[in-house]
Order: structure tokens, then sequence, then C-alpha cells
């Protein structure tokens, strides 16, 4: 290369970001890595155990109850929230006041703090007090969510549909609105369906931000915290403990340090392996 | 295959026109006679694509009617009127194969598979798109795509008339040509009526047998480019075809002739009414119809453009350019200059309009 130097100095430039990135993720990281192999009973004394940890959470009834639970309940949100979604920003008027209005009333539920939302629910769902709760249980059908492994399902994922399905909308939203009059028009005069615009240019033109909105709800929905922990605090007993509750309940409950940063790490493969395969999968049918 | 009629027609995209201004069609009256090549000629703003979206029916005209042939068609949609359309950026389905794009029309209609399968291979036969019938759609390039959009008109069978918007927009310089002789091509064999919107006037000369010039959402002229280019209705006319545009110079008028800057041309002009009247006067000239000549009246020359083939040369004759184009052989004096107007060529416009009675020939 012409005129290419060799500078040094240059490392000075970007060291604030390596400090940055080395103070809030990767010197983490590494002491949760670094408890993940040992085992200590406080005063910073610590034994090497190797992969007793992670052998201990994979073989574990208690982690495969919540992975399971957690893996059904990302799939419910799923299957819910991207159709709804979906079906919401088809309906919602691509231009005039009333554009705006509706996507005031989409970007609202984003905007609450996720306790408060919980609290919010929690509240709106009791039975002898909250509006929902006496509402349901009024029309004859026994609702508890505090008490009945079922009402705190359909409570939990109903929760999660209200506070997040405005996301997808909003995505699939601004998708729609990039395509061009032209397509519309020349669907019209090829003679094709409310259906065939659908499926063969709504859709495939939404595809990009329905990947990012399947992502970002698989990622929030598989790490979700505060929400449940607020409305049911995992309960009533464990039925809606999902994989982080759990994950404090060990590592702040019990004080199990070890298993906990085995089982943080577990999760975390988990989660960047699926986000890996899926992206990996649309982005090849992408380049077909 | 139809005659296409536009009666009356007016459009505005305001709820209720009050101003001329808030029309985008003032007022049009137009006849496509079937199986004619029209271009739709004009700048951009002037109303070309509002006309083109009313006769597809993609828009309800504001007043006036839409015939194919005696039929009105002004309440119809796209898909009844058997209309087809190329836009400016080629519309293709993403999903589908070449092969599943162009039967696309023809499924949505309910055909029978075998004999979409027969009218697919022929309209792919007749676009050289036989080869790659079975690829995706969306790996190919701009020019096959606009292909693609122009099967898709031409495979239904009833089509009226094909409308393209500007189809060469996003094409390679060196395949606009390829694709303007296809077009011209197709329309030979096809005998369909084709209507091309463009504000690029060497694509409406070439295409057209009929160019319709368009000026502020009305109608300036329809004419064969000839027709065009030697008797511009309206000073707009002259400015817009021809390279360079029409001199439009003030003038004056008496039982003699024109009067430019005190020189008498003559010319046979009906005086009437006109000269009487405060109007304004103005001659037009194309630089083509501008010569040398001793027996003219005396300019200075400004500058001198060589392009080639062809020289353009600036005069100035009290503080008014006149264009003039020269041949590569002629001699620009160097003294004394003087020009005359080729009178056979020479037209008088009056409020920008062409005078009537005026002499042509």
């Amino acid at each position: 290369m012409i005129g290419k130097t060799t500078n040094q100095r240059a490392w000075l430039l970007v060291a604030p970001v390596v400090a940055l990135v080395a103070f809030n993720a990767l010197i983490p990281m590494m002491t949760v890595v670094n408890y993940s192999f040992q085992e200590t009973f406080g005063d910073n004394v610590f034994f090497f155990e190797g992969f007793k940890w992670y052998q201990q959470v994979l073989t574990s009834e208690r982690f495969h109850a919540s992975f399971g639970r957690q893996l059904v309940f990302t799939g419910v949100i799923l299957a819910i929230e991207i159709p709804l979604g979906v079906a919401i920003a088809l309906a919602m008027p691509r231009s005039g006041p009333w554009a705006s209005v509706c996507l005031v009333l989409m970007a609202l539920p984003l905007l609450i703090p996720w306790n408060v939302v919980g609290a919010m629910w929690n509240i709106f769902a009791l039975p002898d007090i909250g509006l929902l709760g006496r509402a349901v249980n009024g029309m004859g059908i026994a609702y508890n969510f505090t008490q009945d492994p079922v009402s705190a399902w359909v409570t939990t994922v109903a929760m999660d549909v209200w506070h997040w399905t405005s996301l997808v909308v909003l995505l699939a939203y601004a998708g729609l609105c990039a395509i061009p009059d032209a397509y519309y028009q020349a669907a019209k005069i090829d003679g094709a369906g409310a259906w065939a615009v659908f499926r063969h240019i709504e859709l495939p033109k939404m595809k990009r931000v329905l990947t990012i909105a399947i992502l970002l709800r698989f990622m929030d929905s598989f790490m979700i915290y505060t929400e449940p922990f607020v409305l049911t605090g995992g309960g009533p007993g464990n039925t809606t403990t999902f994989l982080s509750i759990d994950l404090v309940k060990a590592a702040l409950g019990q004080f199990d340090l070890g298993p906990a940063a085995a089982m943080s790490l577990i999760y975390f493969l988990i989660v960047l392996l699926v986000c890996y395969v899926f992206f990996t999968v649309v982005m090849r049918d992408e380049e077909k | 295959m139809a005659r296409i009629t536009l009666e009356r027609l007016r459009y505005s995209y305001l709820a209720d026109p009050a101003a001329d201004a808030d029309w985008a069609l003032r007022r049009i009256d137009v006849e496509w006679a079937d199986g004619g090549a029209y271009a739709l000629l004009g700048p951009s703003g002037c109303g070309k694509t509002t006309l083109l979206n009313i006769v597809s029916g993609l828009l309800r005209p504001t007043r006036g009617r839409v015939l194919f042939d005696a039929a009105d068609v002004t309440g119809l949609d796209p898909a009844d009127r058997h209309v087809a359309q190329v836009f400016q950026f080629p519309v293709i389905y993403d999903t589908m194969t070449v092969y599943g794009n162009l039967a696309f029309p023809l499924r949505n209609r309910g055909m029978a598979a075998d004999a979409v399968d027969a009218r697919v291979r022929e309209v792919a036969a007749m676009l050289d798109l036989d080869g790659k019938l079975a690829r995706r759609a969306s790996r190919l390039g701009a020019d096959d795509k606009q292909k693609i959009s122009l099967g898709r008109g031409l495979v239904r069978s009833d089509v009226n008339v094909i409308m393209f918007d500007e189809p060469l927009t996003v094409i390679d310089p060196q395949m606009k040509w390829v694709l303007r002789s296809k077009l011209k091509e197709i329309h030979r064999q096809s005998g369909i009526t084709m209507i091309y919107v463009t504000h690029d006037q060497t694509e409406a000369l070439t295409f057209a047998d009929t160019v319709v010039v368009m000026y502020e959402g009305a109608v300036v002229q329809i004419g064969t480019p000839v027709e065009l280019f030697e008797k511009p209705k309206h000073t707009f006319v002259g400015h817009f075809i021809g390279s360079p545009g029409m001199n439009v110079l003030p003038c004056g008028i008496d039982a003699g002739g024109v009067i430019f800057d005190g020189e008498r041309i003559p010319l046979d002009v009906s005086t009437g009414r006109a000269a009487q009247e405060a109007a304004s006067l103005e001659l037009g000239v194309r630089p083509e119809f501008v010569r040398f000549s001793d027996d003219g009246f005396a300019v200075e020359i400004a500058k001198v453009d060589d392009l080639g083939r062809h020289r353009i040369v600036d005069l100035r004759r009290g503080g008014h350019v006149i264009r003039m184009l020269a041949g590569e052989d002629d001699a620009i004096p160097s003294e004394n200059p003087r020009i005359r107007f080729d009178p056979a060529y020479t037209r008088v416009y009056r409020d920008g309009w062409m005078m009537a009675g005026e002499s042509g020939r």
C-alpha cells in the first residue's frame, strides 16, 4: 500500500471504547465465568469445581421446568403478537390526521416502565377489587391469578401482548409505509385480490422488519423478568417462574453463586444461538 | 381493443377546487384511435401521470368522462377496464419466479393452467425472457424487470391499451434504445394501443406516431413529430421540442408583415383584430430556419458553440438573443452579418398561441 503508515498512537484513540466495553461487558461477564467454575462459602475462599455446576444445571429438573415454561411462554406470545401486530398495522390509516393519532396510541404502552406495567396489571386483575378480575368473575368464570395457574398464565400473556404488540405494529407499519404506491396500482391492474396483495406484496416487503420484530420479541420475552415478578412473583407455586426469575431466585434467594453463574451462561448461550440460527436462516433465504 | 375518448376531463387533488391553479388537469379533450402509438409529452408536474392514472382507472376524474369505444368506463375499476400499465420503477412480485410474475394476472382471473402456460411462453418469447422463466424475478436487472412489468400487460389478450409512465427512467443508457425498439416492435406485432408518458422529447418523438404535448394541466398540441416541429401551436411547444428551442421574439404587426425591432419581415398575416387589440404578439422561428443573408437585417454575433455536426450561433439584435443553427460547412460572415427568417417557417403568436389565418406555406 502506498502511503500506509503504522502508528501505534492509534491505540490511544480506541482506548476509551476499550475501557468502556471492558467495564460494562467483559469484566462482569468474566466474573460470571469465574464463578461458574468455582465454589465459594464466602470470605473470598474459592474451590475449583470444573464443569460440575454446568452438569448440575443441565440435568436438574428445576432448570428443565423453567426452561420449558420459558419456551412455551415465548412461543405463545410470538404466535399472538406477530400476527396481531401485522393485522393492526394493516388496519391503520396510512395518512391523514388519524394516522398520527393511531401512532401515538400505539406508542403509549411502550413508554410505560416495565414494573409499572406489572403493577398496573396486578391491580387491574385482582379478583376482589380489580376491574378485569371483578368483571371476569362477574361473568361466572372462576378467575384468580394469585391462586390459579391458568389464570396466572392468561394474565401474564395478556399483559405481555398489551405491552409489546405495539412494537410489532410500529415496525410492521413502517414496513408497509415504505411500499411504493406503484405496487398497489400494479396489483389492482393485474386483478389481484386483497389476499394476493398481502401474500405477494405486503408480506414479502415486510420481511426485513418482521425479522427484526421477531428477534426483538424473542430476546425480550426470553429474558422477561420485571413484569411477571411484579404481577405473580413467579407463582402460584412455580407456575410462572421463567428462566430469569429462576436465575434470580438461585443467585440472590439461595446465594448459590456457582450454579447461578453456570445457569446464566447457559441462558446467554441459548439466546445467542437461537438468534444466530434464526438470523442466518432468514438472511440466507434473502440471498437466494 | 378500443378507441379511447376523454371528454371534458378535469381533475383536482383537492376536495373542492376553486382557483385555476387547484386543477391538476384543467380541461382535457382527447381521442386516441385504436392501435395507435401515442406519446404524452410535457415537463414534470404538467399532469401527464394524473391523466394516465385516470385512463387506467386508478384515479376517478373530478369532472368529465372516459369512454372506451362507446362505453362509459368512468366508474369502472382498473381490473374491469382491461388496461395495462408499466410504471416508472419496475414493479415485480419478489416472491415469484419470472414465470409466476407473468402468469399472475391470468391466474387472478381464474384462467385454466394449460392456457396460462401457453400464453406465458408466447409472451416470454416475444420479450426474450424465455431463458429466464424459472429464475426469481427479484434477481434480474432493471431492464428485465421492466420487461416483466410489460409482459404482465401483454399476457392478457383482452387488453385495450398499454400505458407507460416514464418506463425507461431507471434503465442504463445503452439498454434504453434496445428496449425502446423492442417496444416499437411489440406495438407492430400486437397492434395494441400504447400511450407513452415521458418528459424526454427524443423518447416521445422516436416512439410515437402522434405526440400529445401537455403544459400546466392542459393539452397544448396534438400532432405528428413533424407538425410539432414545423408548426408549434403554442410558444411552449416551440421551446420544449427541438434543441435548442424556438426563438420567440416580441414583434408588431401590420399589413405588410411582422415588425421586429424596427425591421419589417414580409409575411402574409391577417392583421384584423389582432393588430388593434393590445395583445402580446410574438414571432417564433426555429434556429434551423434562421439563415445568413445579405438582404436580411443586421445583427451582431455574440457567441458560436461548435457541437461537431453543427454550430449554434448566438446572435444579438436590440437586446434580444436569436439562436441560429449553422451547418459544419456554412460560412459565418466576419463583418456586418445579416440574417433573414425563412417565411415558410416563421409563425406569429398572440398571447402564446399561434395566430389562425397566418400563412404557413
